[in-house]
C-alpha cells in the first residue's frame, strides 16, 4: 500500500464521523427548509417571515452589538496589556480578564440569571452602596441581560488573541511613535489595532457564529418574546414537531452566520491583491 | 514612572483600582452570588444575604431520587466514551495528517472544523430525527456520537500538532535498529505524543461535560445529564439545585484549564492549526 493510500485511510474514519453526523444533517436541514409536505416550496419561509420577522431583527441586532462591545473591550484588554507601564496593574488584569473563559454557557445563564434580576446580587450591591434606591432597581433580564452574558463569555476569547497578536507586534514602531509624542491612546488605534486586525476579526467571526448557536442563554435569560432564532427553533420542534419552519429558521442563521464569514473574506482578499 | 521620583504617580491607582474593581465585580458577582445559593436554605426579596445557610440541598440532591448522581455518572461515562472514541478516530488521523504525504492536507484540517464553523442547533434537530429513525436517539451512543463530531476538531488538531512537534529522526533511528514501524509508533512515537494527546483528551472531556445543545435534542429526557438537570432546576425556580449542578460543572473546567497548561506545551502549541 502506498503512503498516499495509507494516509487516506487512516484519516478517513474521522472524516466519515464528520460526514455523516454533521454534513449530512446540515444538508437535510438546507432541503429540508424548502419541503412543505412532501412537495418543494416557499411556505415555510412564508410562515417564518409571517411569524418571526420580529426576531430575526433581534437576533441580528443583540449579536451585532455583542460582539461590537466584545471587540472593543477586546482592544481595551489587550491594549492595556501591551501598552501599559505599571507591571503589577497588567499583572492583575492579566490575572483577572480569563476567568470567564472555560465557564460553560449553561452556567453563564444560570448565575448571571441569579446576579441580574430585579431583587439579584447586582441591584443588591448597588442599593446598599447607597447609588441607587430600592424603588429604581430593575430587571437586566431581557435583551441587556443577552447581551451582558455574551460579552461576559466571549470577551476573554478574543481579548487573549488579540493580546497574542498585540504581544507579537515589533515594539520598535510603538517606542518610535511614543517618542515622537504620540498618546497611547492614538498609539493603540493607529498602530497597534491595524497590525492585529485579522486576528481580531478571525475572533470576532468565530464569537459571531458561536452565538448565533447557542440556545441556553436565551432560554434561560430572556423566556419572553421577542427572542432569538436558537429559542424559536427549539420551540417550533419541541411543541409543534415543525421541523420545516425550523429548518427555514436555521437555514436563515446560516445565511447569518455565513455573510459575515463572506465579508471577513473579501476583506483580506482585497488586502492580499 | 512610580516610586519617589513622580509622587504623582501613585494617584493612577485611583482611576485603575475603580476599574479592576468594577471588573472584579462583574466577573466574580455572579459566581459569589451562585455560591452563596448552594448554600442558601432560606434566601427572599428584599435581602442581601441569605437568612439562614445549610448543606440541606446538597443532601436532597446526592439523595438517591435526587437526580443528579444519575446524572452526573451519565455525563462522566458519556465524557469518557467521547474521549475514547475521539483518540481512536484521532490519533491514526492526526498521526497521517502530521507525518504522510496526504492530497488536499489543509481541506482535510478544516473540514474538521466545520462542526464549529456553522450554527449548529438545526444540524442537532436534524440528526435527533436520523437517530429517531435508527434507535439512537434517547441513547448514550446517540449522544457520544453527538458529541464527537463536535469535540473531534479539538482532538484531530491537538493531536497533529502532537505528532509533527516529534523529532523524526527518533522514528528514524529506532527503524534502524531493526522496530517495525507499528512497534516504532507504540515504543517511541505514541509516548512522545502522550502529552498534547492527552490535553487534547482534556479539551474533548470538558466540551462533551459541558454541551447542553446536542444532549437537549438528541439525550433528554431519556438519557438525564448535568446541563440538562441544570437547565430544568433553573427553569422550575429551584436555585439552589441549579447553582449545585452549576458548580459541578464549573470545578472540573476550571481544574482541567490549570492543568491544561503542564501538557500543552508552547512547541506543541505554536504547531495547531498548521
Amino acid at each position: 500500500m502506498s503512503r498516499r493510500l495509507l494516509g487516506l485511510a487512516l484519516v478517513f474514519p474521522a472524516l466519515a464521523v464528520i460526514a455523516s453526523l454533521f454534513i449530512l444533517p446540515l444538508i437535510m436541514s438546507a432541503v429540508g427548509a424548502f419541503q412543505v409536505e412532501g412537495a418543494f416550496g416557499w411556505g415555510n419561509f412564508i410562515k417564518t417571515f409571517d411569524l418571526y420577522t420580529k426576531d430575526i431583527l433581534f437576533t441580528v441586532v443583540i449579536i451585532v452589538l455583542s460582539t461590537v462591545l466584545i471587540g472593543i473591550a477586546s482592544i481595551a484588554i489587550g491594549g492595556y496589556l501591551t501598552l501599559g507601564e505599571h507591571p503589577v496593574a497588567v499583572a492583575i488584569l492579566r490575572w483577572l480578564y480569563r476567568w470567564p473563559m472555560f465557564i460553560p454557557f449553561i452556567v453563564v445563564g444560570q448565575i448571571l440569571r441569579t446576579f441580574l434580576a430585579k431583587n439579584g446580587m447586582m441591584n443588591n450591591t448597588f442599593v446598599s452602596l447607597g447609588l441607587m434606591t430600592p424603588l429604581d432597581a430593575q430587571s437586566f433580564l431581557d435583551w441587556r441581560g443577552i447581551v451582558i452574558a455574551f460579552v461576559w463569555k466571549q470577551t476573554p476569547f478574543v481579548a487573549l488573541l488579540v493580546a497574542g497578536a498585540m504581544a507579537s507586534i515589533n515594539r520598535d514602531t510603538i517606542e518610535a511613535a511614543r517618542n515622537l509624542g504620540a498618546s497611547k491612546l492614538r498609539v493603540l488605534l493607529e498602530i497597534v489595532v491595524p497590525q492585529v486586525a485579522v486576528t481580531l476579526t478571525v475572533g470576532l467571526i468565530l464569537s459571531f457564529v458561536t452565538m448565533m448557536s447557542v440556545l441556553s442563554v436565551p432560554l434561560m435569560i430572556n423566556a419572553q418574546s421577542p427572542t432569538m432564532l436558537t429559542a424559536d427553533i427549539a420551540f417550533r420542534v419541541n411543541s409543534y414537531g415543525d421541523y420545516g419552519v425550523a429548518n427555514a429558521l436555521g437555514l436563515i442563521s446560516l445565511v447569518l452566520a455565513s455573510s459575515v464569514a463572506w465579508i471577513y473574506l473579501r476583506i483580506s482578499l482585497k488586502e492580499r491583491a | 514612572m512610580t516610586g519617589p521620583r513622580n509622587p504623582l504617580a501613585a494617584l493612577w491607582w485611583v482611576p485603575r483600582g475603580i476599574i479592576f474593581g468594577l471588573m472584579a465585580f462583574f466577573i466574580f458577582g455572579p459566581l459569589f452570588n451562585m455560591l452563596l445559593w448552594t448554600v442558601a436554605e432560606k434566601w427572599y426579596f428584599p435581602y442581601s444575604f441569605p437568612l439562614e445557610y445549610g448543606f440541606s440541598s446538597w443532601a436532597k440532591v446526592f439523595a438517591p431520587r435526587g437526580g443528579a448522581v444519575e446524572s452526573l455518572v451519565n455525563s462522566l461515562i458519556v465524557a469518557l466514551l467521547t474521549v475514547v472514541v475521539s483518540l481512536a478516530l484521532a490519533i491514526p488521523a492526526g498521526y497521517a495528517l502530521a507525518r504522510l504525504k496526504l492530497p488536499l492536507r489543509s481541506v482535510i484540517l478544516l473540514a474538521f472544523l466545520i462542526p464549529q464553523a456553522f450554527p449548529n442547533l438545526t444540524v442537532y434537530v436534524n440528526i435527533a430525527r436520523i437517530f429517531y429513525e435508527i434507535g439512537l436517539n434517547g441513547t448514550i451512543p446517540g449522544v457520544v456520537l453527538v458529541h464527537v463530531s463536535h469535540g473531534l476538531v479539538y482532538a484531530v488538531w491537538i493531536a497533529t500538532a502532537a505528532f509533527s512537534a516529534i523529532d523524526v529522526e527518533l522514528e528514524q533511528a529506532a527503524r534502524n535498529i531493526g522496530a517495525g514501524p507499528l512497534r516504532t509508533f507504540r515504543d517511541v512515537t505514541l509516548p512522545l505524543a502522550a502529552p498534547g494527546l492527552m490535553a487534547s483528551a482534556i479539551f474533548v472531556f470538558l466540551e462533551s461535560l459541558d454541551e447542553f445543545t446536542g444532549s437537549y435534542f438528541v439525550g433528554a429526557p431519556d438519557v438525564n445529564m448535568l446541563p440538562l438537570l441544570l437547565y430544568t432546576a433553573g427553569a422550575g425556580g429551584n436555585y439552589q439545585i441549579a447553582s449545585i449542578t452549576a458548580l459541578l460543572l464549573l470545578v472540573p473546567s476550571l481544574v482541567f484549564m490549570l492543568m491544561v497548561e503542564r501538557f500543552l506545551k508552547a512547541d506543541v502549541l505554536s504547531r495547531v492549526g498548521h
